[in-house]
């Protein structure tokens, strides 16, 4: 059901894990659907400077964490917010249709952590 | 890369032995099997000798066997054909939240028709109540469809026991038993329609039967030409019939078989259960099919697992084959306990008569290193480490 690409980035995911000293954490789903994504950034002159990772969930929901952060990192808060799940699923390429809703998941997960910096800068 | 094939519940590999005999079978004997002349009486004769194993594997009359595309459609059948037959009774149905989707939709669809399905629940191991099943028994029930051996977590019901209640009250029962068929002990005796299929005995896809009792007032679902007595219309698959009972005499030959699968059964599930916060999904013992394992991981999701088990070549699923169309967990392991994380974590390992204690361990091993890097990047798991 899956391409070999999504395969192979499962296997070697590049952002997975936990970021020491995030300046933020967003972390949407939960244990009943399935799906928990957790995201760390770190910002640097309204940059995303690093940001990594942690999903409990089906390969897809691992892999479009994956290409987002991929997709994001360097970018403004700004662009990164306007990264869509659509966006993530055409970077992914092919994706099962019943897995789609699971790369929703990532960006709300992103989003919410960016809100959570803005808070806490108060910007 | 070896490639170690832990997912028998779902299909098996043909046996070769099957395969050689399909195929002098669909060359030889391309008669129709209804037809008068020589070709069809070569073909008529084999299927009678496969019809007469089929039967003496369970101890039933050959008239009582007959043959379909498979499993779904035998299942189809029992529950659809006996609801249709036996309307003018009632229109109530029992089964059980643990069957497999073609039982469970059958009934839904009869739902929508306008009858009444009560859905049974299930204790902690899985096994269904004979006095939960007499409870919901009422005057209108005309049908009771409970799963012998559990496809997902292999626990087996006391046909013998539910029949029983059945017959006291005047209801036919029907099994679905294609994952214990020559696994696990089974007679005609303990129901009054059975289903039963070759793919996961080594034997052909789109080949099972469904065994009716004589005088089980069923109607026919498939409509044609009249064969299997009427019961089944379509040109009998001659040669998925004969390899079908070809491998259920090879089953039945190895006779040790049965002991060899349940001790790496018990060899797999305690190397399993050594993988920390790991729970046994089913009873153990007796009451488990012989090749069945099925555990849950914390932590993690289950198709996670399977996929990465499959880039080290060990092929296992989660639940059930077809559930891996759905997003829902498993709905048996809902069944057993409503843990949503349990459910989503479940894998399931499911050996064969070709399984060796090689191949059990390196999937174990695989399965303790695969879960250990999921769980690195699993934020359920980083709450429990605090």
């Amino acid at each position: 059901m899956y391409v070999d690409k999504v395969l192979k980035r499962f296997q070697k995911p590049k952002f997975a894990g936990e970021l020491k000293g995030a300046d933020a954490i967003g972390e949407v789903g939960n244990v009943r659907c399935g799906d928990i994504m957790r995201i760390y950034i770190k910002v640097k002159a309204g940059k995303i400077a690093d940001i990594r990772f942690k999903t409990y969930g089906c390969v897809a929901a691992i892999v479009s964490s994956d290409y987002l952060c991929e997709m994001v990192k360097g970018k403004t808060l700004e662009e990164a917010e306007k990264i869509t799940a659509q966006d993530v699923v055409k970077k992914i390429g092919e994706i099962p249709l019943v897995k789609v809703h699971c790369s929703v998941l990532a960006q709300d997960a992103l989003k919410k952590a960016i809100g959570e910096y803005r808070k806490k800068k108060q910007i | 890369m070896k490639l170690v094939y832990l997912d028998n519940a779902a299909t098996t590999a043909i046996d070769a032995e099957v395969e050689k005999f399909m195929q002098k079978c669909q060359l030889g004997l391309y008669g129709n099997a209804s037809s008068i002349h020589k070709k069809g009486r070569e073909a008529k004769e084999e299927l009678e000798k496969a019809r007469k194993v089929i039967a003496k594997s369970i101890g039933a009359k050959e008239k009582e066997i007959i043959f379909t595309s498979g499993g779904t459609e035998a299942n189809n059948f029992a529950v659809k054909g006996v609801a249709f037959a036996n309307k003018g009774k009632g229109r109530r149905i029992i089964t059980t939240k643990i069957e497999h989707e073609c039982v469970l939709n059958s009934c839904r669809w009869l739902e929508e028709q306008g009858w009444k399905v009560t859905y049974l629940g299930v204790d902690g191991k899985g096994f269904v109540s004979g006095k939960e099943l007499e409870k919901a028994i009422r005057k209108d029930t005309v049908l009771v469809s409970i799963i012998h051996g559990n496809n997902e977590i292999g626990v087996i019901q006391d046909l013998k026991e539910l029949h029983e209640i059945c017959k006291r009250h005047d209801v036919l029962f029907h099994t679905d038993a294609c994952q214990s068929y020559t696994k696990a002990e089974l007679k005609a005796e303990w129901a009054d329609l059975i289903t039963l299929n070759a793919h996961k005995i080594h034997g052909p896809k789109g080949v099972g039967a469904l065994y009716i009792k004589e005088r089980v007032k069923i109607s026919p679902w498939q409509h044609g030409g009249g064969h299997e007595r009427g019961m089944r219309s379509g040109t009998e698959n001659l040669a998925g019939i004969a390899g079908f009972a070809k491998a259920v005499e090879l089953a039945v030959d190895d006779k040790e078989g049965k002991k060899r699968m349940a001790k790496l059964r018990d060899c797999l599930i305690s190397e399993l259960l050594k993988i920390p916060r790991t729970t046994l999904n089913g009873p153990r013992g007796e009451r488990r099919l012989c090749n069945n394992a099925n555990v849950s991981f914390a932590g993690v999701e289950g198709e996670g697992i399977v996929a990465a088990l499959d880039a080290k070549g060990v092929c296992a699923s989660t639940g059930s084959a077809c559930a891996s169309r759905s997003l829902e967990p498993s709905h048996v392991l809902i069944a057993l306990e409503n843990n949503p994380e349990r459910a989503h974590g479940s894998v399931r390992f499911t050996l064969s008569r070709y399984s060796t204690k090689e191949e059990v361990k390196y999937a174990a091993k695989c399965a303790g290193e695969v879960v250990e890097k999921l769980r690195k990047i699993s934020p359920l798991e980083s709450e429990r480490e605090r």
